[in-house]
Order: C-alpha cells, then structure tokens, then sequence
C-alpha cells in the first residue's frame, strides 16, 4: 500500500514538471498579458518597463527556470491581474466551487441510483422507458442551455429561485459554506442541479447495466434460492456490486467537475475557481493559470489514489501494489 | 424565566430602534473589479468600484470635462507652473483631515510604477515630466519640463490615497482587505467578497452633500444573459452592457428603463502604410508591391463602402454613433463639421477603379472578437460591405489576449526579433479617457517615436509631417482656444487624407428597473451618486 501510494506520487511528479513546461511556454506563445491591461496612453517607455517589472523581458527559459526556483521555495507567485499569491486566490474561491461540486453528486448519486435500479429491474415498463429518455437528454443537451432555460423558467417567469451568486455563508471548520442556510441552499439548487445532470446521467445508466449484469449471477440466484428477501438481496449482495463501476466513474467524473464547473459557474455567477480560471486565461494572468493547473494535476492524482483505496475496499479481489499489469 | 427575559429585553430594544428601511442600490456588472488598490490598474471594472470610495484632484464631469474635485480651483502660474488649491475641511473615511501630504503621498506612491502592477497610472504623472511640491497645507504646486497645457486632465487619472492608511501596506493585499482602503469618496468600503460582490456603505461626511443610498453591491454577473435574468428578476436594481439583442423588449417593458449616452471609445479600422504587408496580395495570391493602402483613393473607397448605418441599426440594436470624427461630441477637439461618411459603393468601387485596382484585391481583416461591443459581427459585416466593392476580405477575429500582443508586437516568441505590428488591416478602439483629444491626436495620428513617446496606438505606422508638427506644438499650448484650434486643424488633415478609418463612437448603455433614473457619463462608469429614485 506505502509502495503504491509513493509510486503514485513520483508519477504525479513528473505530470506535474510535463505539464508546467506544457503551460508555461504555451501561455507565453498566446501573447503579452501588458498588452491587454494597458491604458492606451501607456506608451512605449511605459509599456517596457511594466515588462520589465513583472520580468515578462527576459526569455522564456529563463523565467521558467525563475519560476520553478521559487516553486521549491513553495512561492507560487502573485496573480498580475490581483497581486494577491495565486494560491491565497485559489483557496479563496475554492470552497464554493467544492461545495458545488458536492452538492451535485450527493443530487446525481440520491436520484440517480434508486432511478437506475429501478430501470434495471423492469426494463420494459414505461417509467423505465421514461427513465431512460431522461437520462438519454441529460447526456445530449448543453449543460449552458439547460442552465439558461432554468433561470429563465424559475427565475424569470416563476420568480421561485435566485438568478446569479452564492447565498449567505456560515463558518464551518475554517471555510465558509452556504448550504447550512436557508438562502444559501436556495442559491445552490439550480447550479447544483445543473452540474449534477450529466453525473446523474451516468449514474442512471451505470446502475441499470450494473443491474441487468448482476441480477443474472449464480450468487444472487443462490441468495435467492437460501430465502434472502429480496430487499436486502437488493440493497446488500446487488449494491455491493453495481456500486464498483460507479464508483470509478464518477471518481474520475468529479475530478472534472471540480476542475471545469466554469460553464455552470459561469451561467450562475457563481464565485468559484472555473469562473476565476476563465478570467485568468482572458488576460493571460499566468502565475494565477499556473498554478490552478498544478492544483488540479494534484488533485486528479489524489482522486484517482482514493478512488483506487476505495475499489481495494469494495471488491476485495483488487489488490494494491501488486506489479502494474 | 430565562426566556421570558430574553424576550423583554429583545422587545425592549426593537421597541427603541426606529424602523428605517435601508436603502440599498445593486449594481450587476460584467467585470468584477480586480482590485480595491486605485493605483493599481486602470481597468473600467475596477475604477467603476473606486471611484465610489476615492477621489481624485480634478474631477470629470459627465461628459468627461475636468471639474473641481479633492481640488477646487487650479491655474497656470507660468507656462511650467501649475498650483492646485485644495478642498477645505474634506475628511477621511477615518475621520482624519485631508491634506496636501497626502496627495503628495499619492503622488510619490506612483513614482517609477507600483511593482507588481500590471497598469498603474504612473505613466500620468511622468507625462510633461511632472514633480510636484507643497506649497501650504492646502495649495499643491506641480512643475512641468516645459508649457504642458493638460495637467488638469492628467491629474484627473490619479487617485488620491490616505497617507495615514496606506503607507507601507502591501499593494492591492491591504486594499482588497479594506486596511489601507480609506477615500474621501461618497462611500466607504465595507467588504469585498473576490468573486460574489463588493459592497460600500454610505458616507455620512462626503463634501459633496447627501449621498441617497445607504448601501450599494456591486455583483458581478459575467455572462449577459444571466445578468440581464438576474435584473428581470430582481435579484440586481441595475445593470451594465445589457445585451444589445434584448434592448428592443427591455425598452418597450413598462418595468424597466434604459439610459444611454455615445461614449468616449472610437471604434476603427486601422490600414498599415508599410511597403510590404503580408495580408494584403492580389487576386493570385501574390504580396503587391506598393501596398494599395498607401494609396489615398483606396482608403476612402473603403470608407465609403461601409454603411454605418446598417451596422448600427442591424448589429448594434441603434446603439452607435457613426462618426469621422476622434473625439465624440462635447469633446475638447470635437471637429462639428466632419460627417460620417456616406455609404456609396459606386464611388467606392470608382475610386478603386482610378486607383488601379478595378479588379480588386485580397486583404485579411484583423480584429478581437471579445473585447469591444459586438466586435465580431462589425468584422464580418465590413468584410462583406468590403468584398462588394471587389476587396475580398477574409476576417481573422481572436480573443483579445491574442489579438493585441500580435497588434502591438507582433509575434515575438515564434519570430524572434520580429518585434513590429503584424498586421495589415485591423479594427480596434480607442478610448479618449480624459476627455481632450491632445493624446489622441499624438497617439493614433503622430509619427511612431519610441524615443518620445509619438503615436503609440499608430500601429499602422501613418506618417504626415504636418500633423506632427501640430501635434508637438498642441502638446506645449497651454492657452485653450489656441489649442483646440491646433488639434482640429490636425484631426481635419489627418481625417481628410483617411490615416484611419473611423466607424463609429459606441453607445453606453444601462438597463435598471423602472423606478430608478439615471444621469449616464460618457467614461463607461456606473456610479451611485448618479442614480435616484424616479420622480
């Protein structure tokens, strides 16, 4: 297990170096964040020496090796457009965005796997027919539409709902969260539900396969021949097992969320990091792009560790560390 | 028991406090603000919230004309000699005394730059090569190298910061937190949230009389849809650049008004006068050699082959000005009688023809596609009024991070040393921030100088002589009248020879229910103090 996980970690390393070299030159070749942020009156001794001054003269190479110096040092930078450590602004606006992200699986997970099983159990009845359709139009329409045509529907006509932002916040072990608030929770229906649809999707989908698969096995067969009521053969033995694949999926699915809620942030105003990498990239704040990137190879690194924990956990013929086939 | 007395007591309190409905006024803007600093960058989302807390010596009225602020007069000593008088009485949010320490604290602040800023307004200060000294407690004096007529309009660019809170603070860290953020201005900041909002709370103490609201939030709502949802909704009072597609229904909806006003950004399109241009080849593909654009007839037949009128009824929902002019009306340098230019293919196409080019030719049109209203759609339409007239335009339009770098610079990294504008025919704006055309004649119609600092938005590299020498000598005028005459001389003969074509002024619009009025300002600014209840 130690092995494994220190394995890990030198892989994530080497994405890590891969990916700044990657971000770092790439940015650089899309032009010259000064540019963009000068006042048409700036002129060119102006222009050269707000250059000069965030060290964007020097060649690439040479910034690049500046930058990674400083990163040993744990100094990620400031963000040009802020000048606030791009960490400090990435922890910021974090937590609305995990929140987010949580909110929208516990939704995708509590309606998509008793949605799921029921599709599997009956799957030529008509609700499962339904179901499935629902499933099918989550997967297939834009994430931006279905997120417009809410705030149009509740928002707009109905007047039920908030259109933009994150209700009040109460502090919860040392972040602030809204979903302990009533208006917080108002403000987080609507985007919550939004991102979780094509999670929820996938969930449905995974659960009725994972049903018609494991319903036919010889041990459901067998817990039913020993009398085990069909509940609990269900919501054990069935579980157990249709819940492996799920698990994989969405633990890599919301890896993704987290990193690229921006379209749903966007819609929502929604004060989270998608929204602020946006931002980011729209004036080429480098050091603020650079290091939400480090952050999400680190957190892809860390899902992808926890969810293959997890699987050791649920299927125990999965064993960690064994030689990498 | 206890309960009991908890409950008297809270009773007892509601019963002495008098119920006095907050007034709250909630901005929904399409930029946040990126810093609380006012020297930090000159970004309109971020001077749009600063301007509510700090103030600067010369105040713009809204037609962008300099008016007294933290100064209440000023005037010309000599020609290098400018004495500023300072507001008596005026009051930090702190309740410390205002003085001429700390404008001049402000000023030294801004010497040589802010580091780490990506666009502080040093570069005001160091025009006409300022310094400044105290004269008393409330008479500032700055000096100049020589006559340097704008110093008024410079100053009007440069907030004043209270020496006692921000000496020594980190830049933009402790303004953002609200330690070093004390103004002068008709509000005081009570919290910014990075993401979710700012908001600022009513200044009982404000020179410039009552200020009616007691709150005002500023709630960024990037996307226009969504910010336009959240006005229909209630959830904002009021919003900035209302989609131009949903102004007809918005304007017919008893609910809401829509104020406007032409702004002070030019759009246009800039042809590039060097002898090879890369986009621009004739109908086999091959680079022409002398550049068509260097030829006068073909600039205006390009500018009478546009119908600015189409693209501000048909792209702009009417929210343009179509304009030969560089300044918009009521600018210092507004020059009355030069009209847009009429839409006319057949001259257009004549002209062309007298030129030598009546089998056309082929150009790239260059142009951002997010960062002036509608941008895209004006580059596609020109493209098509274009290749009527016989000059097939193909339209390259990028995200503005792209596309000023390879403006300005060019393509650095994949050419090294190519360090010149790159492109041949491109359309970009320009705004007149201080409402006087004397650095937007030098800057787009002067000579490119790095030296001095000429024609730093002249990316096409236009060169007349005899708007140059009007140009250096409006810069050392200091006598109005005078001036104004220099600059419209050089605005006319720049204009009449086509050194860039002008489409048109944009509109300002903002978008708010029915029981507000605003007074719109030309500088894209929406400030509080210029909203009120309708009558």
């Amino acid at each position: 297990m130690t092995e494994f996980i220190i394995r890990r970690s030198i892989q994530a390393l080497f994405v890590l170096l891969v990916m700044t070299v990657l971000v770092f030159f790439g940015v650089n070749v899309i032009g010259n964040p000064v540019y963009i942020f000068a006042s048409s009156e700036c002129d060119q001794a102006c222009l050269a020496r707000i250059i000069a001054d965030l060290g964007l003269d020097k060649p690439v190479w040479q910034q690049y090796l500046i930058f990674m110096g400083n990163l040993f040092q744990g100094e990620l930078g400031n963000s040009f457009t802020h000048g606030i450590p791009a960490l400090e602004l990435i922890f910021q606006r974090l937590p609305a965005t995990l929140e987010l992200a949580f909110s929208a699986l516990v939704i995708a997970l509590v309606v998509g796997v008793p949605l799921g099983m029921r599709a599997g159990l009956k799957p030529e009845a008509f609700s499962s027919r339904m179901i499935m359709g629902f499933s099918m139009l989550s997967f297939s329409v834009p994430v931006f539409w279905i997120g417009l045509i809410m705030i149009v529907v509740f928002s707009v006509q109905l007047g039920w709902m908030p259109a933009i932002g994150r209700g009040d916040t109460v502090p919860f072990l040392g972040t602030d969260v809204s979903f302990f608030t009533l208006d917080g929770l108002h403000h987080l229906a609507m985007p919550a539900f939004t991102l979780s649809l094509i999670m929820m999707a996938m969930v449905i989908r995974l659960t009725r396969a994972g049903m018609r698969e494991v319903l036919y096995a010889d041990y459901i067969k067998f817990a039913r021949a020993n009398g085990i009521r069909e509940r609990r053969i269900l919501s054990l033995h069935v579980m157990k097992n249709i819940l492996i694949p799920i698990v994989t999926v969405l633990g890599m699915e919301f890896g993704g969320v987290i990193a690229f809620a921006v379209v749903v942030e966007s819609i929502f105003s929604w004060p989270g990091v998608g929204k602020m990498l946006i931002d980011a990239i729209a004036v080429l704040d480098r050091p603020l792009i650079v290091a939400y990137l480090i952050f999400v190879v680190i957190m892809f690194v860390a899902l992808n560790l926890f969810v293959d924990i997890l699987y050791s956990l649920l299927d125990p013929r999965v064993r960690l560390g064994g030689a990498a086939a | 028991m206890k309960h009991w007395i908890t409950g008297l007591v809270t009773g007892a309190v509601l019963a002495a406090t008098p119920v006095l409905a907050e007034e709250v006024l909630t901005f929904g803007v399409r930029s946040e603000a990126s810093s609380l600093d006012p020297h930090w960058t000159q970004l309109s989302a971020d001077l749009q919230v600063q301007e509510h807390i700090f103030e600067h010596l010369v105040d713009l009225d809204s037609a962008s004309q300099p008016s007294p602020g933290l100064a209440v007069s000023w005037e010309a000593i000599d020609e290098t000699t400018w004495e500023f008088r300072l507001r008596e009485g005026v009051i930090w949010h702190d309740g410390e005394p205002f003085t001429a320490e700390d404008v001049v604290f402000s000023f030294d602040r801004l010497r040589g730059g802010i580091s780490g800023a990506p666009a502080s307004p040093a570069f005001t200060l160091e025009k006409g090569g300022k310094t400044w000294e105290i004269v008393d407690d409330l008479t500032v004096r700055i000096y100049t190298d020589g006559p340097y007529p704008t110093v008024a309009e410079d100053l009007a660019m440069v907030p004043i910061v209270a020496q006692h809170a921000a000496e020594g603070v980190t830049a933009s860290v402790d303004f953002n937190s609200g330690q070093a953020a004390i103004g002068t201005g008709p509000f005081m900041l009570e919290e910014f949230v990075p993401g979710s909002r700012v908001s600022v709370v009513r200044n009982p103490n404000w020179w410039g009389g009552d200020v009616h609201w007691d709150r005002v939030v500023f709630r960024p709502v990037g996307e226009d849809a969504a910010r336009l949802a959240a006005l229909l909704n209630g959830d904002v009072d009021m919003i900035d650049y209302p989609p131009t597609i949903d102004l007809p229904q918005l304007q017919e909806d008893p609910d809401f008004t829509v104020s406007t006003i032409p702004s002070d950004r030019l759009i246009y399109i800039m042809p590039s006068y060097r002898h090879v241009e890369e986009f621009i080849r004739d109908n086999d593909g091959n680079v022409m050699v002398p550049n068509p654009m260097r030829d006068w007839r073909v600039r205006r037949a390009m500018s009478l082959a546009i119908n600015r009128e189409a693209i501000r009824d048909r792209i702009m929902g009417g929210a343009s000005l179509p304009t030969r002019n560089i300044v918009p009306p009521g600018f210092f340098g507004y020059v009355e009688e030069l009209e847009a230019d009429p839409y006319d293919p057949e001259a257009a196409a004549a002209l062309l023809a007298e030129a030598g080019y009546e089998d056309g030719f082929q150009i790239t049109l260059h142009g951002p596609n997010d960062r002036y209203i509608n941008d895209a759609r004006i580059l596609e339409a020109v493209a098509q009024m274009w290749s009527r007239v016989g000059i097939t335009t193909e339209v390259d339009a990028m995200p503005r991070n792209v596309f000023f770098s390879r403006l300005i610079r060019g393509d650095e990294l994949t050419m090294p040393g190519f360090d010149v504008p790159e492109f041949s025919v491109s359309m970009t704006g320009w705004g007149t921030v201080a409402g006087e055309a004397t650095y937007t004649v030098s800057g787009t119609l002067e000579t490119y100088n790095a030296a001095t600092g000429g024609g730093n938005g002249n990316f096409g590299r236009y060169s007349n002589p005899a708007i140059d020498a009007r140009s250096v000598l409006a810069k050392q005028t200091i006598d109005n009248d005078e001036r104004l005459e220099i600059l419209q001389e050089a605005i006319r003969i720049g204009m009449e020879d086509y050194a860039y074509i002008p489409l048109h002024f944009q509109v300002n619009q903002w978008a708010m229910i029915s029981s507000l009025e605003h007074s719109p300002r030309t500088n894209e600014r929406m400030l509080a103090i210029e909203v009120s209840p309708a009558e």
